[in-house]
């Protein structure tokens, strides 16, 4: 319980700044959250708000290694937690057999022996636990493994801890900060929800997405920064297949900035929407609507 | 501060009794789970264990210290939202019924500005109280200067004085929030501001605007009128549950979880919190769908490949193999009632079944009041399904004499023009109250129905007790499909899409 890693709220959001991340109240009141109760957070959101760049950030401003698990359909344990190195067992039982030939009392040592630490191969969940420096845990897009694979995540969870049959439990040094990240895809297992802590990162409001611009395009000035930041927002507004993400957002600045734009007229929306947009219906729905004046909001409303 | 309701005690948990604010947890969670938020005792508990260290003056880092805990799916944030607010009005500075706070003084200076704006004579504006002067062409005139400036301590206190104005509360009266929301929302004309605002943009530009100067324009003093509607409606909350205790209240304005929105019922801002839902729920679906075909089935035993595989263990066979599973993708027809009451059911179930068509070989859609259409052709090559839906309801001929569901016509209609594209791989959906207006029912046609397809289902959006009361003849349809299904909310309709195949 002794050393925490953050002081307060304001001093994580602070320090999340110094290393570029813009949290808000929500995302830097979790973090700290997590860190005093020492629970995983399970970050959800649409793509390309940053999910996975938190994690990061955090590891950043913690000075912590970051260990990522990238999930995917048909991850098992011997990818995910840890897995023998039969060869090498192979080789320890094929020297033993060539010294002497090998009796009952023998059997028991080699076997005692080649279920050892020196023929374990650790895979990033048991890296993490095992590590000595301070390690923050990835476990990206947890929503792509099935249901049942879930399943391995729970115990290391809830009590960092992680068992081996041949070897007992193996308990973690210090515990990790853990984030995992679901692009809502599936509802994923109650269990594991209840293990974490939840956070929704939603698209960032107008003023946060200015900050962004800000900080992330250099040489852009207050006012583009500020027109890129309202345009993106009524274009999210928008009911469209896919909204534009802060990494689409951040694009789109930069373009203007190379192409020498000061100020976004419809003439440049229309030719550099692309970056913003990659469904041609998306498109075309976002170029009527932004440019038709007497946009009648009232009829959408209705409808 | 004289406070009659039972928050008061909150005092008590300020100088620092913990079991207090335990207790006022407690019934905070107890709330929850009656509003249907799934709440499980550990989560319970680490909400205790995370009240300890987020302080509650900090009202916003305390709500979102609980909301992590407690909220494990986005879409109910907003039926926690409610409760909190019921539960935690009186915390936070700005929330105290004090006069004396900073917010009068945001008031205030809302005030001094909009006399030196005038030069008036600045008499009545004293102090707090003086407030209640206020006539409706100044507060219209705050409410101007507010959302120009967008200041959200003057939209506050706007929102303040336009509730104790207009909405007409009057104590221990049991009437909901809605009817005082509608009431000051009537008196302030927010429509008419928003106008106003786009009048005043356009004449302060030293160019006329160009079409997108002025959605944006638009696009941000919607989002500050937006805001100011909360505060109105937060103002509201707070004054009921000042008037009538935090129990009574937070039963009274519980939300809904967005899966649990009756079709039949959803106001309007129910409704488009379920488009919201529909997307993501669609996607889950698909995927779900999708996985299921893949897993958990084998084809047969493929021969030739086993014994290849078995060269290499020696020509035993000791690794079957079995062929790619290719199970049949069902047709689905859908035939929807699409008349007036169960009209939005028929639009969420289509847009439904159009989401995951990939799953299906082929979709049709057939909709119908008294006649019937198909509208198969409003969704092909449309990316858009919400607006192919939305065409639907514009473009489909299914009025034949009356315009009042005549199940028993449109069926015979539906049977003879399009029966025979109906085969042993087709699975018909049929959508609708059955409610028929006492109309011959012609369920003959939904047995030859069911004698030819695969399957035959049909969705009543009503409640179960509802059927066969009045002119519903759902029993006598009933007994020729192979289930009916009560669908009055997204959670049962996708239990049903779930099993369907």
């Amino acid at each position: 319980m002794a050393d925490y890693r953050f002081e307060s709220v304001p001093a994580v959001r602070e320090s999340l700044a110094k290393v570029d991340y813009l949290s808000d109240e929500g995302i830097a009141g979790i973090v700290y959250l997590a860190d005093r109760l020492g629970k995983p957070i399970l970050v959800e959101g649409p793509a390309g708000t940053g999910k996975t760049q938190l994690a990061k950030s955090v590891a950043e401003m913690a000075g912590a290694r970051l260990i990522r698990l990238q999930c995917y359909e048909g991850l098992d344990e011997s990818k995910a937690l840890y897995e023998w190195n039969y060869k090498k067992q192979l080789l320890r039982i094929q020297a033993a057999g060539k010294g002497e030939d090998g009796g009952s009392d023998d059997w028991d040592e080699l076997s005692g022996d080649i279920f050892s630490d020196e023929f374990l191969l650790t895979r990033p969940l048991l890296e993490a636990i095992t590590a000595e420096d301070p390690v923050v845990l990835l476990i990206d897009e947890v929503d792509r493994v099935e249901v049942e694979t879930e399943a391995l995540l729970l115990e290391i969870l809830s009590d960092y801890t992680v068992s081996i049959p041949e070897l007992g439990t193996i308990e973690a040094k210090q515990i990790p900060m853990v984030f995992l990240t679901s692009n809502n895809t599936r509802e994923l297992s109650e269990a594991l929800k209840r293990r974490c802590l939840y956070l929704h990162v939603d698209y960032p409001d107008l003023e946060r997405e200015k900050e962004i611009v800000l900080t992330k395009v250099p040489d852009i000035t207050e006012s583009l920064a500020d027109q890129v930041a309202r345009i993106v927002r009524s274009i999210r507004n928008l009911e469209l297949k896919k909204s534009p993400s802060v990494s689409e957002t951040l694009d789109w600045a930069r373009t203007l900035i190379l192409l020498g734009v000061q100020q976004v007229d419809a003439e440049t929306a229309r030719n550099t929407i692309g970056i913003l947009l990659k469904y041609q219906s998306d498109i075309t729905k976002a170029l009527r609507e932004l440019e038709d004046a007497k946009s009648d909001m009232h009829a959408d409303a209705n409808a | 501060m004289a406070e009659p309701a039972p928050p008061t005690d909150l005092n008590e948990a300020e100088l620092g009794a913990g079991h207090a604010i335990n207790e006022l947890l407690a019934g905070f969670m107890q709330e929850l789970r009656a509003a249907g938020l799934p709440v499980s005792l550990t989560e319970n508990l680490d909400a205790m264990e995370a009240v300890k260290h987020i302080p509650m003056e900090d009202r916003e880092a305390f709500k979102y210290a609980l909301a992590a805990t407690l909220v494990k799916n986005n879409s109910h944030w907003r039926a926690f939202e409610t409760v909190f607010e019921v539960y935690f009005s009186y915390r936070g500075p700005e929330y105290e019924l004090d006069p004396d706070s900073d917010l009068s003084e945001a008031l205030e200076e809302l005030m001094d500005q909009l006399q030196g704006d005038q030069g008036e004579d600045g008499q009545q504006a004293g102090g707090g109280g003086a407030m209640d002067a206020m006539t409706p062409e100044e507060i219209a005139k705050m409410l101007m200067k507010a959302l120009q400036q967008g200041d959200q301590g003057m939209m506050r206190a706007v929102a303040r004085q336009s509730v104790k104005r207009f909405a007409g509360m009057e104590p221990g009266r049991p009437v909901g929030g809605t009817y005082y929301l509608y009431r000051t929302l009537r008196h302030l004309d927010l429509d008419g501001v928003l106008d106003q605002l786009m009048d005043q943009a356009r004449q302060e530009s030293p160019d006329p605007l160009t079409g997108l100067e002025e959605r944006l324009e638009r696009d941000e003093y919607e989002t500050r009128i937006e805001k100011l509607k909360q505060e109105i409606e937060s103002e509201i909350r707070r004054r009921l549950v000042a008037d009538r205790g935090v129990e009574a209240m937070a039963r009274t304005l519980r939300k809904p979880l967005p899966e649990d929105i009756d079709f039949m019922h959803a106001s309007r801002e129910e409704m488009v919190q379920l488009r919201k839902a529909i997307y993501p729920l669609t996607r889950k679906l698909a995927v779900r769908l999708a996985r299921k075909r893949r897993h958990g089935r084998k084809g047969p035993l493929d021969f030739r490949s086993t014994i290849r595989h078995s060269l290499s263990y020696g020509g035993v066979p000791a690794e079957p193999k079995f062929r790619y599973p290719r199970p049949a993708k069902p047709e689905i027809f859908v035939v929807a009632d699409i008349s007036g009451s169960v009209a939005s059911f028929a639009r969420f179930t289509l847009h439904l079944v159009y989401a995951i068509q990939g799953q299906f070989s082929k979709v049709r859609a057939f909709v119908f009041i008294d006649g019937v259409d198909e509208v198969t052709r409003l969704f092909e090559g449309v990316e858009d399904i919400a607006e192919a839906v939305h065409r639907v309801n514009t473009e489909a001929d299914v009025v034949w004499v009356d315009g009042h569901s005549d199940y028993g016509h449109a069926f015979e209609v539906f049977w003879s023009t399009y029966g025979k594209d109906v085969g042993p791989k087709t699975t018909v959906l049929l959508l609708g109250d059955a409610r028929n207006n006492y109309h011959a029912s012609q369920s003959w046609v939904v047995k030859e129905m069911q004698h030819r397809a695969r399957h035959v289902y049909w969705l009543n959006p009503e409640p179960k007790s509802y059927w066969d009361t009045g002119d519903s003849i759902m029993g006598e349809y009933a007994g020729y499909t192979d289930g009916v299904f009560e669908c009055r909310n997204l959670r049962q309709l996708e239990r049903f899409v779930d099993i369907l195949e």
